[in-house]
């Protein structure tokens, strides 16, 4: 009996312990999600809150009823209907595609130097890649307008050392908005990076170098392609962050550019239209769960 | 895996029996390690050290770990450059060669194949870095599979392999290129015992058949025994001995040669007497007289040991017949009893043990010799030899 008894409290602590993280996505993601979802669905109203309809439980079941068959995908169709938003996206997706690669150009060399350190070395420098996370990451990208301003830390540089005559107009402009993402999301890059390269057995390269392949060679046919599945997380872990960011182009950003965090933003705060940019976010998010899939496809191929 | 990799290598047994350039004062050494010094940092891997490897050799380092044997087969594939002397390769000098310009392969501990490649990939690795045609490249791929008998895993990856598969292609892939040299890094360490001693005996027929130099480093004295054409027994970056496997063990030139190859008996004293091509040993303690017929480059008076291995010491209940028969009166103290062998451990009164090893021919029923039974150790004179260091 007591055998039971154990084993059927450990089948139930067991269901807790995975109930957990599900609970935890229910509360924190899906329920939201569908708030969004709903709101996306409704239309402007001078109201509190300002769509309709509010979805008022207290009218009783019959009159939700009423209610979610006024729900419309106007929205959705409206979001087609301007270049704006699309444009935004599109606009969004590139500059998150170009600043990744150019973060796994910057990256790769970083993460390699690291895990081809000594060993005493290494924990010094991942601490190094790290501690910009001590500083908030707002701080952070203000500091950013301190040097790149036209009477900022850059220019005074460039024109002391007689590199130019006038001061460069970085600020506000899109090439900014690169800085900036390359800057603040290159850690990202590194630490599933140099996890992946500090693992390779460097006796492969040994092996390779002995069947006669020169030492450049060895790291394109070796090398490279055993840190893929790093060279695939950090690009997803920096991409899919930076097609929704705000905080860069909002600071950085010039009035032409475009990025759908923005026109979100803009759509909340300026436009008090909360249906649009709900639908905006959902768009946004089922954009995003290809190349989330995509990752989680490569995960599962690599852990194989 | 079992089966024999090719069965014609029997058909040349002769032929290596009469094999050893090194006793050919004309014979010209294929590798040589002139005066070669090896440092890290402040510790000597390898101290002053030269050495000459014949073409066609099946060569073995051995020795305990850090004794410098790794350090030694890393500089022949050009890992690590030493830090005085020279190696020489078929009368080229390897110095400054990086190791994708030499002519030689090795064949991994860890095997170090590429996980992200088939079979075959990782066998053409070396031919396509060649620049080797294709279709030859084809060729030559299906041959080696067919010399280590994988042909049905080409296509499988190294992680869905059995560890004597790995073995196996690691082989096949160091074997493509047709080296100068083949160096073989503890090659059978992580293979079971009875899968290790088949493949000792493939790798045999399969060096005799391609006619290659082989250098193996080991730390196991039966592998090197069973491979070798001649051994190195090497300690702290020194050779202590070079012979043949037969050499090594009946005339180890030190103790530590003699108790590193097997199980040895070591009874120290002085030289009492030299004449007659009689070496006498008196024993410390016992006073036993041993007389050797052999005299390990002693002189009387001096300092020595002697060593006898244990199968050639005979254990008997009564005193020899003969007087002048080498012989040590102790009790039986232990016996380790092995199926095949016993061996008897015999405490003498000085407190020293003998050990002798009895092959048991006949079904034990009942010891005749038992423990604590008062016994006599004989051994003919040229049973043992006597060492100085």
């Amino acid at each position: 009996m007591a055998l039971t008894d154990r084993s059927s409290r450990h089948s139930r602590l067991r269901w807790l312990v995975v109930a957990i993280p599900y609970l935890w996505l229910i509360v924190l993601f899906l329920a939201p999600f569908l708030i969004v979802v709903k709101i996306s669905l409704s239309t402007t109203a001078i109201a509190m809150p300002p769509y309709t309809p509010a979805l008022d439980l207290t009218a009783g079941i019959g009159a939700l009823w009423e209610q979610i068959k006024e729900f419309s995908f106007d929205n959705y169709v409206f979001l087609t209907e301007d270049a704006l938003y699309w444009e935004s996206y599109l606009s969004s997706v590139k500059i998150a595609a170009i600043s990744t690669f150019l973060i796994l150009l910057i990256g790769y060399p970083i993460a390699y130097g690291m895990a081809r350190a000594k060993k005493e070395w290494r924990t010094t420098l991942l601490m190094l890649v790290i501690l910009p996370f001590w500083t908030s990451f707002l701080i952070r990208v203000y500091a950013w307008i301190g040097i790149l301003k036209p009477e900022g830390l850059l220019n005074q540089l460039l024109l002391s050392l007689g590199v130019i005559s006038e001061p460069l107009n970085i600020l506000p402009s899109t090439l900014a908005v690169y800085i900036g993402i390359v800057y603040s999301y290159l850690p990202f890059m590194i630490l599933p990076l140099y996890a992946t390269l500090e693992k390779l057995d460097e006796t492969l390269l040994e092996a390779a170098a002995d069947l006669g392949c020169p030492p450049i060679q060895a790291f394109w046919k070796i090398t490279f392609p055993l840190s893929l599945p790093g060279v695939v997380a950090g690009c997803f872990l920096v991409f899919i962050p930076a097609v929704g960011e705000f905080v860069i182009p909002d600071l950085l950003g010039g009035s032409d550019t475009l990025m759908i965090g923005k026109t979100l933003w803009a759509e909340f705060f300026s436009n008090r239209d909360w249906p649009v940019s709900s639908a905006v976010a959902v768009v946004l998010l089922a954009i995003l769960v290809v190349p989330i899939m995509l990752f989680q496809n490569a995960q599962k191929k690599a852990s194989e | 895996m079992a089966g024999k990799l090719l069965t014609a290598g029997k058909s040349l047994g002769p032929i290596r029996r009469a094999f050893a350039p090194w006793n050919d004062p004309a014979a010209k050494p294929f590798i040589q390690f002139q005066n070669v010094t090896k440092t890290f940092g402040d510790f000597t891997a390898v101290d002053d050290l030269s050495l000459n490897i014949y073409e066609r050799e099946f060569f073995a380092l051995l020795g305990p770990s850090g004794c410098g044997k790794t350090t030694l087969m890393r500089m022949i594939a050009g890992f690590e450059e030493p830090t005085s002397g020279h190696v020489m390769l078929d009368g080229q000098d390897l110095v400054g060669v990086p190791p994708y310009r030499r002519p030689t392969n090795m064949m991994f501990q860890s095997y170090a194949l590429f996980p992200h490649m088939n079979v075959w990939d990782n066998i053409a690795f070396g031919l396509k870095q060649d620049g080797m045609p294709k279709p030859d490249i084809a060729t030559r791929v299906d041959e080696m599979l067919a010399l280590v008998k994988l042909e049905k895993f080409a296509k499988r990856k190294p992680h869905q392999l059995s560890g004597g598969q790995k073995q196996r292609v690691a082989l096949a892939r160091s074997l493509a290129k047709k080296p100068k040299v083949l160096l073989l890094d503890e090659p059978l360490g992580a293979l079971d015992k009875k899968l290790r001693e088949e493949t000792q005996f493939e790798l045999i027929d399969l060096q005799v058949k391609l006619g290659m130099t082989f250098v193996i480093v080991t730390h196991d004295q039966e592998e090197a025994m069973t491979v070798a054409d001649r051994i190195a027994v090497m300690d702290q970056g020194k050779i202590v001995q070079i012979a043949t496997p037969a050499e090594i063990y009946e005339q180890p030139n030190s103790r530590y040669v003699a108790d590193f190859i097997g199980d040895i008996n070591l009874l120290e004293g002085h030289i009492s007497s030299t004449e007659g091509g009689v070496t006498t040993l008196d024993c410390d303690g016992t006073g036993a007289k041993v007389q050797v017929s052999q005299d390990g480059g002693a002189k009387l008076g001096d300092h020595a040991w002697f060593a006898v291995r244990p199968e050639k010491v005979a254990i008997s209940l009564s005193p020899p017949a003969d007087p002048s028969v080498n012989a040590v009166t102790g009790e039986v103290w232990d016996i380790a009893y092995l199926g095949d062998v016993s061996i008897y451990h015999v405490r003498l009164a000085t407190g020293a043990t003998v050990k002798a090893t009895i092959t048991n021919t006949t079904r034990l029923v009942e010891r005749p010799i038992t423990w604590d039974d008062k016994v006599w150790l004989t051994w003919s004179r040229d049973g043992g030899v006597v060492l100085t260091r």
